[in-house]
């Protein structure tokens, strides 16, 4: 008996419900009566009445549970290590998760094992309460769904409303998203510019979370580690710029010969082939940019008497950019083949070559959607994560200088958060902080670039 | 310019301007076709030179060297209790029967030796005895040849990556190890064929015996809870901003917050996952339960915009032909709209899928880089996923683990590339001209 099982007895309930609706609309017809809705919908109305209010509260138990017991449990955690600085309570539930899947490392404090036993009977309880509630919802309600059968009732239109209703609710799962991902970041955030000035997140020139104690927050020493954020930034930027200068000429000239140049058969083999270098998973690249790029460069540095480090941000640019070629050659083609045909056809009609059509009519005409094309590649390359964090290292230089190491936003946010982490230091917030910054980067260049493809469109159609 | 319109051509002069220029203008027209070209090469070599570096590296990888031993299974030193039982073999002395027998063939001299001779075969050749022993308990007692892998350095320089030149200080192997392996190629003990772990194995810090199986099925199972949770909310999305949804502030919200989704960074549904349902709803760290549900809020907006694209491309004489005999709105469209959408609909889920499979970052976040040698038997045990085990053998030190990694990269490759080529076929089947 687990959440499985009874949530297929619900499944099963329904079911049961439907057999027992479309019954009793099938002896209806079979006295000869008008029913007003075909059959099967007496049974879908019915199913659905039982398997909706169940479902409902089986899931709401099921989260809910999770939330009251993971604090209800810090009873039983002792108060030493509830005050201590270095309390975490991710990691205090996941020693009592281990403890009641029965997995042990070492040694277990009394405590856990206390609270692993009281966890294990509260989710027993809840198991029991769960499946009252939800069987006897989805019997209960299931009759009354039932009991409203007659001749005259109009069970399509029910069940449609139901449906209808069902469908609006699943599109506010994107708002919630978005409102999510907000709530996640600004709290946080906000928790971090008390702690750190916005000024120094935004201006300070050295990065280095790593000394992070008691020194910023107790003893009001200024602290070893120090929040600026403008290393981060000129990485992100220099990183994005070498993508970019990869990626434009060639994604640009292979947007132009395969619209205005190639043969039906070259532009059939070649488009797929661009696209494949979109769909080749990050961490893939990654792997390539510092075991073959990197080291390509390195040696090919000393040979012309260059030092480039071995996590190099030119590495990691480069690869980047191959990356994000097919994202500007795609969207480039696309709109080069949405410039009307009569356009062309005038400028060939003038005498113009079609190199002269192309760079006078075509690019003039495309260049509002080229443009946007190049902001999404670029709000791609800003937000892009594993080739950072693979190849272009941890370093927080401030540098512009293409052969040394640096370090960017998502690269910085990736190894603050990854592992155990106390959510209350300054080091773990400015994780927060800085995605804060990162998606409002990136909504900023996507708005603009959608206003412009929209305003663009409106123009030809 | 001014000087030529102000007075009129002759055709003859005009075309003679024309003619003088043609030849330049030509050049031109043939160097900015050049230009694409060549763009269009490198892009490609890019890309040829990428799936050269990985799969030169990758095939060997799911090659090892093997020892091959005259083992006498003795039946009282592999099973001190005599009953058989996994506790019973695994409290035996299967390391030091090894390590006799490989002893009998490089016959080491002194304890030093001995110690050089023991870090020839991989640590893992204990419990292959013993797994041997549990399917089938009639061999012991007997002598027969098995075959061990041998330690990831050994198999590094039977590979040649360590080469014999280098001082012995230098080398990760001493002067020792090699004359026993030198001793054992020399009696054709040495052998080099499909690695049993590649493929099969769970994650290890020993690269020899580490293989891709336990990320495999993590990554099968988080594909499933992601596909299960996104594409039914996905199309439900599409088909009612598309169908139902009035024309309001709400409607238009809603629509520029999916296209908003679309952009945002992948990490970011990390920090949600994060703070969210590890946060606030107190779910469990590294289960695929967990990574889908972040993945498929991440590839929801990618299905929806494309089933949205499906359902419009819908001719509306299909939807007039089913209102003309009396079919209700919901009827048209879940018998007649979304069957013929079904094609358009699911190539943009096998897309999103794709993109979820090779998806590295949120994962890391949620924990799903926690090392993990069990393998996952259901969607809330911990588990680790394909891409991640790649990034977390990539940092590695040890020399097989490239080879591995990139074994790895081929395996989520293939997959990638057979999910596409399903993507693609399907268009081409099921598409419909109208």
């Amino acid at each position: 008996m687990n959440e499985y099982t009874l949530l297929i007895l619900l499944l099963l309930i329904s079911l049961l419900w439907f057999y027992f609706g479309n019954k009793i609309a099938l002896s209806l017809k079979n006295k000869q009566l008008k029913l007003n809705s075909l059959p099967h919908y007496y049974g879908m109305y019915v199913a659905l009445y039982s398997i909706i209010p169940s479902l409902f509260s089986y899931l709401l138990i099921l989260v809910f549970d999770g939330i009251l017991f993971s604090n209800l449990i810090m009873e039983f955690v002792p108060k030493e290590i509830l005050n201590s600085p270095d309390f975490n309570k991710i990691i205090v539930l996941a020693q009592i998760d281990n403890a009641v899947r029965g997995i042990y490392f070492g040694e277990q404090p009394d405590w856990v094992t206390v609270a692993s036993n009281q966890m294990i009977e509260w989710n027993n309880q809840s198991l029991i309460l769960n499946f009252f509630c939800s069987i006897s919802l989805a019997l209960g309600i299931g009759y009354l769904g039932f009991k409203n059968i007659h001749q005259e009732f109009r069970s399509r239109n029910s069940v449609e409303k139901i449906i209808i209703s069902l469908l609006g609710l699943s599109s506010i799962i994107a708002i919630l998203t978005t409102i999510g991902i907000v709530f996640s970041v600004i709290f946080e955030s906000l928790r971090f510019f008390a702690i750190i000035p916005a000024s120094e997140f935004l201006f300070g020139l050295t990065w280095n979370p790593q000394f992070e104690g008691a020194e910023r927050a107790g003893s009001g020493q200024e602290g070893l580690a120090t929040y600026g954020s403008v290393p981060l930034f000129v990485g992100t930027f220099l990183i994005s710029l070498i993508a970019l200068c990869v990626s434009v000429p060639i994604g640009l000239f292979s947007a132009v010969y395969l619209s205005e140049y190639a043969n039906k058969k070259e532009r059939s083999i070649f488009k797929p082939l661009l696209e494949i270098l979109a769909g080749i998973p990050t961490v893939v690249y990654g792997f390539f940019a510092a075991l073959t790029v990197a080291p390509l460069m390195r040696n090919g540095g000393s040979l012309i008497g260059l030092d480039v480090a071995s996590e190099s941000a030119l590495a990691a640019g480069f690869v980047m950019g191959i990356m994000i070629i097919p994202f500007i050659s795609s969207l480039s083609d696309d709109v080069i083949n949405a410039v009307p045909q009569s356009l062309r056809d005038a400028g060939y009609g003038l005498g113009s070559t079609k190199n002269e059509v192309i760079t006078n009519v075509i690019i003039p005409a495309a260049l509002p959607g080229i443009i946007a094309s190049i902001i999404l590649a670029v709000s791609r390359a800003i937000g892009e994560t594993m080739i950072v964090v693979m190849a272009a290292g941890l370093a927080a230089n401030l540098s512009f200088n293409p052969l040394d190491a640096v370090t960017t936003v998502t690269a910085q946010i990736v190894t603050i958060l990854v592992g155990d982490q106390e959510f209350e230091s300054a080091k773990t917030l400015s994780a927060f902080a800085l995605a804060l910054t990162l998606i409002v980067i990136t909504l900023i260049l996507n708005f603009y670039a959608l206003h412009v493809v929209k305003k663009y469109r409106e123009q030809y159609e | 310019m001014n000087k030529n319109n102000s007075k009129m051509l002759t055709a003859d002069e005009a075309s003679k301007i024309v003619a003088s220029s043609v030849i330049r203008r030509r050049k031109k027209n043939a160097r900015l076709k050049t230009y694409g070209r060549i763009a269009i090469g490198l892009a490609v070599s890019f890309l040829i030179f990428l799936f050269v570096s990985i799969f030169s590296k990758g095939i060997p990888g799911f090659f090892q060297y093997y020892v091959t031993l005259d083992v006498f299974l003795d039946r009282d030193r592999l099973d001190p209790k005599g009953d058989l039982s996994p506790e019973s073999l695994y409290n035996g002395d299967a390391r030091s029967i090894v390590l006799e027998s490989l002893y009998k063939v490089i016959k080491p001299k002194g304890r030093k030796e001995k110690k050089a001779a023991k870090k020839i075969i991989s640590s893992n050749a204990d419990v292959r005895i013993s797994k041997m022993v549990l399917d089938d308990p009639n061999i012991l007692g007997k002598i027969i040849p098995i075959t061990f892998a041998v330690d990831d350095d050994i198999d590094s320089f039977l590979r040649g990556y360590i080469k014999r030149e280098t001082p012995s200080s230098e080398r990760r192997i001493n002067d020792k190890v090699i004359k026993f392996v030198d001793k054992l190629s020399a009696e054709n003990k040495i052998s080099y064929k499909f690695s049993d772990y590649i493929l099969t194995g769970s994650a290890s810090r020993s690269p020899e015996i580490a293989g891709i199986k336990g990320a495999f099925i993590g990554s099968m199972l988080t594909l499933a809870v992601c596909f299960i949770i996104a594409f039914p909310l996905g199309v439900a999305t599409a088909v009612y901003l598309e169908e139902f949804a009035p024309k309001n502030k709400i409607t238009e919200i809603i629509e520029v917050n999916i296209n908003n989704l679309a952009a945002v960074p992948s990490v970011v549904f990390g920090i949600l996952g994060l703070a969210i349902f590890i946060g606030i709803f107190g779910m469990p760290r590294s289960i695929p339960l967990l990574g889908g549900m972040v993945l498929a809020l991440m590839t929801l907006p990618t299905i929806i915009i494309s089933s949205r694209a499906a359902i419009r491309a819908v001719p509306p004489s299909i939807k007039d032909a089913a209102y003309g005999i009396g079919a209700s709105k919901l009827q048209t469209i879940f018998h007649h709209v979304l069957p013929l959408a079904m094609p358009g609909m699911l190539t943009g889920t096998i897309i999103g899928m794709a993109q979820a499979l090779g998806e590295t970052a949120p994962l890391l976040m949620i924990g799903m880089v926690a090392f993990i040698v069990d393998i996952p038997g259901g969607v809330t045990d911990p588990g680790t996923v394909l891409p991640v085990q790649i990034f977390m053998w990539a940092d590695f030190a040890e020399r097989m683990f490239i080879q591995k990694t990139s074994s790895a990269i081929i395996v989520l490759l293939v997959f990638l590339i057979l999910m596409n080529a399903a993507a693609v076929i399907l268009r081409k089947k099921l598409e419909r001209r109208w």
